[in-house]
């Protein structure tokens, strides 16, 4: 390599970069995250959509098997449980929305040592949900839990929830129930924060107060946070796998599977290493998902192009 | 301000208010409470039936036995071994990312930022399989390693949208004119973005290590064994070691609970700036 020819590339090469920066940039900057998350999160997605179509115990050779799979899942009980828990923690999950919002307007007031109060009121949320289903077991225990001495004393016999077909799932929503309020609690607490003084002291001069302030005035502006709220309520819901876990794993009797634990229980436990199946269910607990996640970046969407 | 300010109330009903406030408080906190009580209580009162009436005497000899009697400090280790790199990764990340795709104008930007978003909300159940076999073949299975590269990857999603959304609130005419000065883009990002992003750093950081260390389902499917568990997945399985015996349940569960409960103490306003990232625009 004879000196002027280095010479003659050195320069060049600095002022392609130099040249390009502003297109090259974006793509060096995303290029680690963006492959770890291509990786970890995007390829796996399609991944298990491949393997639901297949038999597989997650080590031998895999076996097609076209939409065997999906066709089990519809003459299989368990799978109808799950999916009916499902769409019972959908539904009542959403009770964390409006409880939220109870508790943020009681809290918001400026008096002595209110700022603690938030605080504790928010702290369901910052434990993890084992300690929360724990926490919410021993609540729950036959013959000496505190629910199950109240039942007795008002009614004659203790129900002892988490055993009990008809109430563990119930008794599994309330628990998840309690750092899900925490959530939506904290996100209008904020709102309420950002609601327009103005407006608020011109209802008033207009008689407006209480139900049909809150109403007409207030919850219109609160908008933002209840589509927040909405949207982890219902991630939260259909994450529910944690509590299950804990409180009964599935039991009594598959009474309290949902679909993200049943997927787990059929890939993974002892009920044997059925890959293929579980990843159908994984399936359609995601298309279920996506329902909701579509409805939300077509919301950013809009609100991106708008600006 | 909404409702109307309780000074402006009559006085019943502010010293009502002032009732109910603790009042109140102590019900939402009951199960809390409750836990915290039976974990000071010595085993004998169990025994005897003493489920709820005050301790006997404060048993905090409970909390030396979890420590002394099984692996709870080794699972403590462990989260913490896997919840600080994961916060670190996946804060970098994210800068990185989100600057990207708040800064430059380029065909693919809202896609990107899009498939960082929605991959975010899947359910977890959807990347089980796949991420426990790459788990696997890396020969990472039961590693804290393993473990944390898909916490860093997973994080990344949410991280990015925060990121990208934050950066993109800070005013453009700053990097408009150090771009006219001549400053090229990776100075831009560290001299003059970065610096203006510790704000997000702080949130991000607390919200994450609270995710990270509460998390139990990518604990129980990617390691098992108490080497490398972390301490919500060693919390469940000593649960079925210590069947009934709900003192030394409880004062595991509030010792496990403690790091993230400290955190959110130290940092609460990040960490609330951090939740409820656009729940006011």
């Amino acid at each position: 390599m004879t000196p002027a020819l280095a010479d003659a590339r050195e320069p060049s090469r600095r002022s392609y970069w130099r040249r390009n920066q502003r297109r090259l940039a974006p793509a060096l900057f995303i290029a680690p995250g963006g492959l770890m998350f291509l990786i970890y999160v995007v390829i796996p997605i399609f991944r298990s959509i491949s393997i639901s179509f297949y038999h597989w115990d997650g080590l031998g050779a895999m076996k097609w098997a076209g939409f065997g799979n999906y066709a089990e899942l519809w003459s299989d009980p368990a799978f109808v449980v799950s999916l009916e828990n499902n769409l019972i923690w959908l539904v009542l999950y959403m009770f964390a929305v409006p409880a939220g919002l109870f508790i943020a307007i009681f809290l918001n007031q400026t008096v002595r040592g209110i700022r603690i109060y938030k605080s504790l009121f928010f702290f369901p949320f910052v434990i993890s949900q084992v300690v929360v289903g724990l926490i919410f077991s021993w609540f729950y225990a036959p013959d000496f839990g505190l629910l199950f001495k109240l039942t007795k004393m008002l009614t004659g016999h203790g129900i002892a929830v988490l055993a009990s077909e008809t109430y563990a799932t119930y008794g599994i929503i309330a628990a998840g129930l309690w750092p899900q309020i925490a959530y939506c609690m904290i996100l209008y607490l904020t709102g309420l924060n950002n609601v327009a003084p103005d407006q608020i002291e011109a209802a008033r001069l207009d008689g407006a107060k209480g139900w049909r302030m809150l109403w007409y005035v207030v919850i219109p502006q609160l908008r933002p946070a209840t589509f927040i709220a909405v949207v982890v309520t219902v991630i939260g819901a259909l994450r529910s796998f944690d509590l299950v876990s804990i409180m009964t794993q599935g039991g009594p009797y598959g009474a309290t599977r949902v679909l993200s634990y049943y997927m787990y229980e059929e890939a993974l436990s002892e009920y044997g290493y059925r890959m293929g199946y579980g990843a159908a269910i994984a399936v359609v607990l995601f298309l279920i998902m996506m329902v909701f996640i579509s409805g939300f970046i077509w919301k950013m969407y809009r609100d991106e192009t708008e600006r | 301000m909404f409702p109307r300010p309780i000074q402006q109330t009559r006085v019943t009903t502010q010293i009502a208010y002032r009732i109910a406030l603790p009042v109140a408080l102590i019900i939402w906190l009951l199960p809390l409470l409750g836990v915290a009580m039976t974990s000071l209580k010595p085993a004998s009162d169990l025994a005897k039936g003493n489920y709820f009436g005050w301790p006997s005497h404060l048993a905090f000899v409970n909390y030396a036995d979890v420590f002394r009697n099984s692996p709870i400090a080794q699972y403590i280790l462990n989260s913490f071994k896997v919840t600080i790199p994961t916060v670190i990764g996946a804060v970098a990340l994210s800068c990185m990312t989100g600057f990207a795709l708040a800064v430059y104008r380029f065909r693919l930007n809202l896609v990107i930022f899009f498939i960082f978003v929605a991959g975010n909300f899947v359910p977890f159940q959807i990347l089980m399989v796949p991420v426990r076999d790459l788990t696997l073949q890396l020969g990472l299975y039961n590693t804290i390693t393993g473990l944390a590269l898909f916490h860093i990857s997973f994080q990344t999603g949410f991280c990015t949208l925060f990121m990208r959304n934050f950066i993109r609130a800070l005013p453009s005419e700053l990097i408009e004119a150090a771009r006219v000065e001549g400053v090229s883009e990776v100075k831009i990002f560290w001299y003059i973005v970065l610096p203006l992003m510790r704000p997000a750093i702080a949130a991000l950081s607390v919200l994450v290590f609270t995710f990270i260390w509460n998390d139990y389902f990518w604990a129980t499917v990617l390691t098992n064994g108490s080497s490398t568990q972390p301490v919500t997945a060693g919390l469940y399985s000593l649960n079925g070691q210590w069947v009934a015996q709900w003192q030394l349940v409880s004062a595991g569960s509030l010792v496990a609970a403690l790091p993230p409960v400290l955190m959110f103490f130290a940092m609460q306003r990040h960490f609330i700036a951090g939740l409820t990232l656009g729940a006011v625009k």
